[in-house]
């Protein structure tokens, strides 16, 4: 036995010793999160008598931040308002936002921080798919209400598996039925095809438009690891395709309108809310062949949109006034009314919320949002929207179709013309209980 | 020699379980972390220090860890009484990463140096390709698993982030001592040889080519269990989470902490879990000024990592371990890691 082998013996157990003494380094410099922060009310983690944390993971920076990240800055500038209006109930809401890089493995460490360091009162609008399902079991787990999930996944609306989770985007399915059916009023003779991601957003999407339309005359899938699409829009132009409906996000919206553009291949186009936002498009084509290419463009929404809308004037406000007047898109919109929609149900949440009193507040179903329809939250429903209006982009201007505002299910239901109204604004924007 | 190695196995183990009672349940989730790339980080290590193999492929083996860890556990979930599926899963984890390791090892012993990193950094960058084609690996959106509590038994005592860090810690075990047997044995002795020279090894009867495969298969097997356990932590796998950066990071790890030396990967591993999150720290505490803040966005945290692992390799060119190691060897008489003098390795190693 030399001492060179004696010395691998020990290698295993130093290695682990050397794990455990930084482990306990670790412990030793750090202190227990809130004896520095107020007295907190309850026992209710992030809630204290003037304010509430809350928390979300985000992708500022990857592939995906182009995209994504102006939604966490439009909801950190609508919190600012509200705070400078009072905040909710006399709490100031204190909005963290964690960079995840759109990366799942990343998204488990900051949910953790987040929840375990930062005592968090909620998750408020984790973005995407693959990276929020790291974390929905953990979070119902924990008990943490993990609310308006940024992603139309069907995932978010499981009350029995996950009753502290809901979700904000419309589900992908009633949209592709809503668009599908509007089209096919429009254009009952038409030849049908669909370009889709080839992921969940994709494949749901189409299973809502041919449960209206039946079969179609082409499909077409593309993975965004691939930046062309050459080969797709070729093929719908050989079957002969005359209204087109993209399961695109909105990079790849822009880039099959200016691919169609450059085969001289004319059609009705029809996108989604998730990539059929103009002011964004436009940020992608230019605006000199921008407003050209998108001339005629149908989309979904449900989210307030038309530039004199009074919710979109004062959103328009608050970008001005709290977000340094960054560019104003949908994103804009999207991220102050899911901010405006976690104070509405705070304020119902009673004058000391829990994470119960808050989750008890939606289920009630007396949370109302800010969308075209109200939000239908339920005790067995944690999907916000049933239903959506049509946008079709006229002169260089995106704005809702009158009257096209339908409802439906998720299932094989049919559409149906929604009779209500949008909800109105009140109070400048800021919930009162 | 094994007994030795299973004792201090077993008592490095035993402190630090007792360790994760120090620690809140987040720096238990991090020890987890930390645990379940220093199996990938020690075997990556093995493999570059002792037969210089350079895999820029390791974050997809520990991919292949995680979804053989996800596809048992699924397929099992009712045949199979609960506490056995993640002890089925991390078999299959090992079995998964080891076989595709056999694959890639065997084409990879014909290759040298930059060639060997070129094919494990394609096969890499393809698994979001490859996880898209294969229907049941679920996409980008990957695979989930049923989420695991702490054993009824346990629920009183421990969080649920201490018995991750647990189930963490025994497989990281597992995975140190069998990695400590092959090296302290004769593979790691044939192993050093081909890495010295080919040749020689060869006239003395090593076969270079079946060794390198070896060490490439046990070293894709450690990932496994390491992607394994990040499955069982995080309750699924997605290719998202394994990258081309995390190989780097990986590689980044066995450097930094020191080549061939499983107290080096520790380090290496506690620094690639911890940095970017201490960073995280340190960067949001500076008051920028908005306009600055906007402009660098998330980036001064990147920018930061760089700058301080450059330092650090500047600092210890051999690795943060050496600089542990400096005051012992002066103790001692006798040169205790002869990881630089190559002749004199394999002259020791035959006594």
């Amino acid at each position: 036995m030399t001492s060179r082998s004696r010395s691998a013996v020990r290698r295993p157990a130093i290695a682990l010793i050397t794990l455990s003494l930084l482990g306990a380094g670790l412990a030793a410099c750090s202190k227990p999160a809130d004896s520095n922060g107020g007295a907190q009310t309850q026992d209710t983690p992030g809630i204290t008598g003037t304010s509430v944390k809350i928390g979300t993971h985000t992708p500022l920076t990857g592939p995906a931040a182009a995209g994504y990240s102006p939604i966490s800055k439009a909801a950190s500038a609508y919190f600012a308002y509200l705070n400078a209006k009072g905040g909710v109930n006399g709490r100031k809401i204190e909005y963290v936002v964690r960079d995840d890089g759109y990366n799942p493995a990343t998204t488990s460490t900051v949910v953790r921080e987040l929840v375990q360091q930062d005592k968090v009162f909620a998750i408020v609008n984790g973005l995407g798919t693959p990276t929020h399902s790291a974390v929905v079991d953990y979070l119902n787990q924990q008990k943490v209400p993990d609310l308006f999930v940024a992603s139309g996944a069907s995932l978010w609306n499981q009350p029995e598996k996950s009753p502290y989770t809901f979700g904000f985007n419309l589900d992908y399915v009633r949209e592709g039925k809503i668009l599908a059916h509007y089209l096919k009023e429009k254009n009952p003779d038409a030849k049908f095809c669909v370009l889709r991601q080839d992921d969940d957003f994709g494949a749901d999407l189409t299973t809502g438009i041919k449960q209206v339309l039946g079969d179609l005359t082409a499909e077409q899938e593309y993975a965004v690891s691939n930046e062309s699409l050459t080969a797709q829009i070729g093929a719908l132009k050989a079957a002969g395709c005359t209204v087109n409906l993209l399961a695109t996000v909105t990079p790849f919206t822009a880039i099959a309108l200016g691919t169609a553009a450059k085969m001289s291949y004319p059609a009705q186009w029809a996108a989604s809310s998730s990539g059929g936002d103009y002011p964004s498009l436009v940020g992608y084509l230019g605006e000199d062949i921008g407003p050209k290419l998108l001339e005629g463009l149908v989309a979904a929404n449900y989210l307030p949109f038309d530039a004199d809308d009074e919710w979109v004037e004062l959103f328009r406000q608050i970008n001005t006034e709290y977000n340094a007047d960054a560019p104003f898109t949908g994103n804009t919109v999207y991220g102050m009314s899911m901010a405006y929609t976690f104070a509405e149900a705070l304020s119902r949440a009673g004058d000391s919320p829990t994470r119960e009193s808050i989750v008890e507040a939606l289920r009630s179903g007396e949370v109302m949002s800010n969308g075209i329809t109200p939000a239908g939250f339920s005790a067995d429903n944690h999907d916000p929207f049933a239903g959506a209006g049509i946008t079709v982009v006229s002169k260089g201007v995106q704005a809702y179709v009158d009257g096209q505002v339908f409802t439906t299910d998720a299932e094989g239901g049919p559409v149906e013309p929604f009779s209500g109204q949008a909800v109105p604004l009140s109070g400048e924007g800021v919930p009162a209980p | 020699m094994k007994q030795r190695i299973l004792l201090f196995t077993v008592a490095g183990l035993v402190l630090a379980i007792g360790g994760t009672f120090l620690l809140d349940p987040y720096r238990n989730y991090l020890l987890a972390l930390i645990a379940a790339h220093l199996c990938a980080i020690a075997g990556l290590g093995l493999l570059i220090g002792r037969t210089g193999q350079l895999s820029l492929g390791h974050a997809a083996l520990m991919a292949c860890g995680g979804y053989g860890y996800a596809l048992t556990v699924n397929a099992t979930e009712t045949s199979v009484p609960g506490p056995l599926q993640p002890v089925l899963g991390l078999a299959a984890a090992v079995i998964t990463a080891a076989v595709v390791g056999l694959l890639l090892g065997t084409a990879g012993a014909r290759l040298h140096g930059p060639y060997l990193a070129g094919l494990t950094l394609a096969v890499v960058m393809a698994l979001p390709a490859l996880t898209n084609e294969i229907g049941g690996l679920g996409g980008d959106q990957g695979l989930m698993v049923a989420f695991r509590s702490v054993p009824e038994s346990l629920s009183r005592l421990i969080a649920l982030e201490q018995w991750q860090a647990w189930v963490a810690l025994t497989v990281a075990a597992v995975v140190l001592a069998v990695l400590s047997m092959v090296d302290a044995g004769r593979t790691g002795v044939r192993m050093r040889a081909v890495r010295d020279d080919e040749v020689a090894a060869a006239l003395a009867g090593v076969h270079p080519g079946r060794t390198k495969v070896l060490a490439f298969v046990v070293s894709a097997a450690s990932a496994g269990a390491g992607g394994g356990v990040l499955c069982f932590v995080d309750s699924g796998v997605r290719p998202g989470g394994y990258g081309v950066s995390l190989s780097l990071l990986l590689v980044v790890a066995v450097v930094v902490g020191g080549t061939g030396r499983l107290a080096g990967a520790a380090i290496g591993a506690a620094l690639v879990v911890l940095l970017p999150w201490l960073i995280g720290q340190a960067t949001s505490a500076v008051d920028l000024s908005p306009e600055l803040a906007r402009r660098l966005d998330g980036n001064l945290a990147v920018l930061l990592f760089g700058l301080l692992l450059i330092w650090l390799t500047l600092a210890a060119p051999a690795g943060l371990v050496s600089l542990l190691r400096r005051p012992a060897r002066r103790s001692r008489t006798s040169p205790t890691e002869p990881s630089v003098t190559p002749i004199p390795t394999l002259e020791k190693d035959r006594q």
